[in-house]
């Protein structure tokens, strides 16, 4: 055997063990991106093969926390790719508007970031109010943070320019209080959003959404699991409803991806197509 | 040296990447059967400009890599502004939008990594110019697993850095200019 491939029976083992004893399933996560930041812990561990992590991962909880913490990459930024939030306010928000309640779901909210600018521009659009948003992700620490809205100061300036870009029609300062090099972000924004915990492997449906946003996720699975992700949204979604996905992530490799239309290729925004049965229902409940 | 066979090229890139990548390319011949998957440093608001020039230069298939995508003979993968690009063991491509690595997203070092893993010994490993070390462990790697390295002619390169850093390695078998490179794989075979 060589040493690559013993390296990927290794890495094998170590994510059975992570299921087995935690029930974190990393098995249909794009091995490659695995298998680098196992890598990489290796080095901060002090350890020179990934197999010796498994004795410590059974019996010694904090290390799973550690590790755990390497494996999720929870970068984001407010109003990350300006131009989608824009193609939502310009193109998504009319549909919804027609609505007298809209349920939003962000699967893989991190620290939230994506949901505050996106309640923000509902704000403005005089829709928030009619909201309800469930804002989701598999990591507690970055669910504990989102709930805080509590963000570093250094990046304020490229938030700005993002919020404009991104089709904000206010002043972005109005939306926070800075405090020492933080910003905290307006209570107000928050009356409206539940952030909980929910596993895209192992959970299931969020009823009847108007919209789900999941960016830059499914990035980090495979194939196998792209797919059961995607068929979650779809279950969740109620006809007419919208997919927003991160900017590299498509719907090419999806069998229900025939019963979406992209209202904006580009910006990876699609709507679920009225069904044959529904079409002569009027919009609302 | 004993006869190896080839399976994929990596070529990473920085600076002057986009004159060195037409001259690179432009010379391929049509029936060319290895793929060729690039690491070219961008800045993050680039568009897939890149792709669709050296689409236009070269008599084989240039794209932009995407996610989960099956990697077949003869076509050009880039990796696009602001994703690392890896390779998986079953020879389908993955993006990652993790941190910057060697202040660089895309990073070198990622994609030689992960070539290395999937194709060892098969995998030729090139680094040209630009003002950067990225790719120095990652052409490290490729040497390590058996691979071949070529590194740019520093003394012809735009930018020298980056080729001096993966010579300085001690890891890289040839030193070639643009043109010995091109030549050089497009007499191969997969
Ligand atoms: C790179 S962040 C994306 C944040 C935000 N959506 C954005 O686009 O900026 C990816 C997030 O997905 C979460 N995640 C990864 N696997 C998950 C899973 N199985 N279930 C739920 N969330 C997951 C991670 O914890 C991380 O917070």
């Amino acid at each position: 055997m060589k040493k690559s491939e013993i390296e990927e029976l290794e890495l094998r083992l170590l994510l059975d063990a992570m299921y087995h004893r935690y029930g974190y399933d990393f098995r249909d996560y794009a091995r490659a991106s695995v298998e680098r930041r196992a890598r990489q812990f290796l080095g901060k561990a002090g350890l020179s093969t990934i197999s010796e992590m498994i004795p410590l991962l059974l019996h010694n909880v904090s290390f799973f926390q550690t590790l755990i913490r390497e494996f999720s990459i929870t970068v984001t930024e407010m109003f990350r790719d300006p131009g989608v939030y824009r193609v939502i306010k310009e193109q998504v928000f009319p549909v919804l508007q027609t609505y007298p309640f809209i349920k939003i779901w962000h699967a893989g909210c991190a620290t939230g970031e994506e949901v505050y600018s996106l309640a923000i521009l509902l704000q403005e659009a005089g829709l928030y109010t009619r909201a309800t948003i469930f804002a989701t992700d598999f990591n507690d620490e970055a669910l504990e943070k989102a709930k805080q809205g509590i963000y570093h100061l250094e990046n304020i300036k490229q938030c700005t320019i993002n919020y404009q870009k991104g089709g904000g029609s206010e002043s972005f300062s109005q939306y926070y209080q800075a405090k020492y090099d933080s910003i905290v972000m307006d209570k107000t924004l928050r009356k409206n959003i539940t952030f909980a915990n929910h596993n895209l492997v192992t959970d299931q449906t969020f009823g009847e959404m108007h919209l789900v946003l999941c960016r830059n996720v499914l990035i980090y699975f495979n194939k196998t699991l792209q797919n059961r992700a995607l068929d979650l949204f779809d279950d969740s979604l109620r006809p007419g409803g919208f997919l927003c996905l991160g900017n590299k992530e498509s719907l090419l490799f999806w069998d229900r991806a025939k019963h979406y239309e992209a209202v904006e290729e580009s910006a990876r925004v699609f709507q679920k197509k009225y069904q044959p049965e529904r079409l002569n229902m009027t919009n609302g409940y | 040296m004993k006869e190896k066979k080839i399976k994929a090229i990596a070529v990473g890139v920085s600076a002057g990447g986009l004159k060195a990548l037409v001259e690179l390319f432009s010379n391929l011949p049509a029936d060319f059967s290895l793929p060729i998957v690039v690491t070219q440093h961008l800045h993050p608001a680039d568009d897939s400009y890149l792709a669709t020039l050296l689409d236009r230069i070269t008599l084989l298939k240039v794209k932009e890599a995407i996610d989960k995508e099956t990697i077949k003979p003869g076509v050009i993968y880039l990796a696009p502004p602001n994703y690392h690009l890896l390779i998986e063991r079953k020879e389908t491509i993955s993006l990652s939008s993790d941190e910057k690595v060697n202040f660089s997203r895309p990073s070198i070092d990622v994609m030689f990594e992960s070539a290395a893993n999937t194709w060892g010994a098969g995998l030729i490993g090139i680094i040209l110019t630009g003002a950067s070390s990225d790719g120095a462990k990652g052409i490290k790697i490729i040497k390590d697993a058996g691979g071949l390295t070529i590194a740019q002619d520093p003394n012809t390169a735009e930018y020298s850095m980056m080729p001096q850093a993966a010579i300085d390695t001690g890891a890289i078998n040839n030193v070639m200019s643009l043109d010995e490179i091109g030549k050089f794989i497009s007499s191969l075979r997969r």
